[in-house]
């Protein structure tokens, strides 16, 4: 049994036979031609060759991965008519009297060679695009044919590299996943990979060896498995037939209501970083987003992202939401998320530090910022605003008066706002205790277990020596929660929890009978959830004192 | 000559989709049409020239038009910029 590390394009674990897929090295041979008009012409007709199986395989990766990732094929078809790609294989055929293969494949390198040295990874990305074409048009020259047919056992395909145009070709009925050694998460052929739904794993060290051998793709761990013993199978096997039993019916969960067995619903929203999960959020139908973290906005710049930047990112969130509730954090920044720019000291003890809303109070012109933009952006959906790391009552003030502020100024000068809820997190035992008082303040309560826990059972949750102790199930932490409801009900809030217990399926009924009014948990974990609320009776008669026995 | 600035708000700056879009766009117009950004400069019908600029998000872009249907060249160009990058 040999084990392999690589990165995973695909959370799924594939077993089958590996077939080492090798494309026959292109040898390219300078030769010298007397009759460039002919030789020109023999490269034309290669050209409209190409283009016309481009055509077909765009027809073919149209109805198998749709319209967005068959485009690359007729970009493909258009870098081949490109006039500066014609230019300088017609220069080499006529100035240099070569061989047309030839003049492809210098044209092919040098403009491929451009790409690879560019310094942003998407542009680097293409060069292998340019290498496809390239190595087509010579194959047509060369009278070979293209890439190899699979048998017909389904294989695990091993290859040191993978076109996009190999991988479309390829019969996906026989292809139980691949593995390469070149490539990048972000190549064509990832996204292929990702979109048909193919394991895949990449950056393995891959050879003629492997040919035949039984093999795992862990996609989960990224690790390739060759050559398991029989106990790793039969594991590999339980629990790949566990996912695609979870799969099935996930699937059929699918567009469910999210209510308990006696008619109680529940909110079940998703956690969010970026817009670009959303799509994950949509797939797997959830409700809404309980948790957008704004911080990506301000680690991936070099400065502060400007109010019309996070406009445009809210609003975008907003817009594709469709009307869902949206609750989009303010920044937490400190403790373990550092940015640069903020010029923030180094602190001891980070996590009880200056942090998140100490940060946003402290310096206005930051928040003010944010809460300008996510106004503007409240216009375009259902935007719920959410405050990090609240222990008092005068800092929710303070806040509502920077929002009031700011809806005087846009009144005056006519700035468009829409109606938005303004809540805390819950995630400090200060806030706990005061959240009678905090619930007269504002619209909705989240709670952030991971920090209430780390805060009520002094534990430090970056280090591992006390990962024995740390007890998420701590009846302290639950008891916590319990009030946090009891109180934020009382007081006319709506409770949430979207720190990682929200997702712990053994948990959920206990919250659920607590009264929860919504759970925000990781997109993949929204339908395993749904599954159990769905089965759960909210209003059980071991809950009549409001004391739920831990 | 019409000219126009636009800046690039798609994620991945222009990138081989949009470029290909791009390309048709221009070439239905007799004007010469380039694109200038990131310290350098191309015709805008050409796909491997456009997209070896590097061209990324939040990148100011000139687009020039100049020739007989330069009027009609520069607004697509708005347009199509508006609605794709």
């Amino acid at each position: 049994m040999e084990k392999y590390t690589g990165k995973s394009i695909l959370k799924e674990i594939a077993i089958g036979k590996i077939l080492f897929y090798s494309k026959d090295e292109q040898v390219v041979q300078r030769k010298s031609i007397t009759d460039t008009a002919a030789e020109l012409a023999r490269f034309e007709k290669a050209k409209e060759a190409a283009v016309a199986q481009l055509n077909q395989l765009y027809e073919k990766a149209l109805k198998e991965v749709g319209e967005v990732n068959a485009a690359i094929f007729e970009v493909h078809s258009m870098m081949l008519e490109d006039e500066d790609f014609h230019d300088s294989i017609r220069n080499m055929i006529e100035g240099q009297k070569v061989n047309a293969e030839y003049a492809v494949a210098v044209a092919g390198d040098n403009f491929s060679r451009m790409f690879a040295e560019m310094d942003d990874e998407y542009f680097r990305a293409r060069s292998a695009d340019i290498k496809d074409i390239a190595e087509r048009v010579v194959s047509i020259l060369q009278g070979r044919q293209g890439a190899g047919e699979l048998g017909d056992e389904p294989v695990i395909l091993a290859a040191r590299d993978l076109a996009p145009s190999e991988t479309v070709q390829m019969d996906k009925s026989k292809l139980l996943g691949f593995v390469t050694e070149l490539g990048s998460a972000n190549s064509h052929t990832a996204i292929l990979a990702r979109t048909m739904n193919i394991p895949a794993l990449i950056g393995i060290h891959t050879s003629e060896t492997m040919n035949g051998k039984m093999a795992v793709i862990d996609g989960i761990k990224g690790e390739l498995i060759l050559d398991p013993d029989e106990e790793t199978l039969f594991a590999y096997q339980e629990k790949k037939d566990e996912q695609e039993r979870q799969k099935a019916l996930l699937q059929e969960l699918k567009g469910k209501e999210d209510v308990t067995r006696d008619g109680k619903k529940i909110r079940l929203f998703a956690n969010i970083g970026s817009v670009g999960d959303i799509a994950k959020v949509l797939a797997n139908d959830a409700g809404g987003i309980g948790l957008f973290r704004s911080e990506f906005l301000y680690l991936e710049k070099q400065d502060y992202p400007t109010e019309e930047e996070q406009f445009q990112a809210y609003k975008s969130a907003l817009e594709m939401m469709g009307g869902r509730k949206v609750i989009i954090r303010t920044l937490d920044i400190g403790a373990d998320k550092q940015v640069e720019y903020f010029g923030l000291d180094k602190e001891d003890n980070p996590a009880m530090g200056y942090r998140a809303i100490r940060i946003c109070l402290d310096r206005p012109e930051i928040f003010q910022t944010q809460l300008r933009a996510l106004l503007r952006a409240s216009a375009y959906g259902n935007l719920g605003i959410m405050y990090p790391m609240i222990i008092s009552v005068d800092e929710v003030k303070r806040i509502k008066d920077i929002v009031k502020e700011i809806k005087a100024e846009f009144d005056e000068k006519d700035i468009p706002y829409g109606n938005f809820e303004q809540g805390v997190m819950i995630e400090t035992p200060a806030a706990v205790m005061i959240s009678g008082e905090l619930g007269k303040e504002v619209d909705f309560f989240s709670i952030g277990t991971n920090d209430l826990t780390q805060y009520t059972l002094a534990i430090d949750r970056q280090n591992a020596k006390l990962d024995p102790i740390y007890d998420a199930h701590h009846p302290a932490v639950l008891k916590m929660i319990q009030m946090t409801i009891e109180n934020g009900h009382k007081s006319g809030c709506w409770v949430g929890i979207c720190g990682e217990l929200g997702a712990d399926t053994t948990l959920t009924e206990t919250f659920v009978k607590m009264g929860v009014d919504e759970l925000s948990v990781t997109p993949a974990s929204v339908l395993p959830i749904r599954k159990i609320i769905r089965e759960t009776v909210a209003d059980a008669a071991n809950v009549a004192n409001g004391d739920v026995h831990f | 000559m019409k000219t126009m600035t636009y800046t690039i708000q798609d994620e991945l700056g222009i990138h081989a989709r949009p470029a290909g879009v791009l390309v048709k766009e221009v070439k239905k117009f007799q004007s010469k049409i380039m694109l200038e950004g990131n310290g350098k400069k191309a015709e805008a019908g050409k796909l491997l020239a456009i997209m070896g600029m590097g061209i990324k998000h939040g990148t100011e872009v000139t687009i020039t038009a100049e020739g007989p249907d330069e009027n009609e060249a520069i607004a697509a160009m708005e347009e199509f910029f508006k609605n794709n990058l």
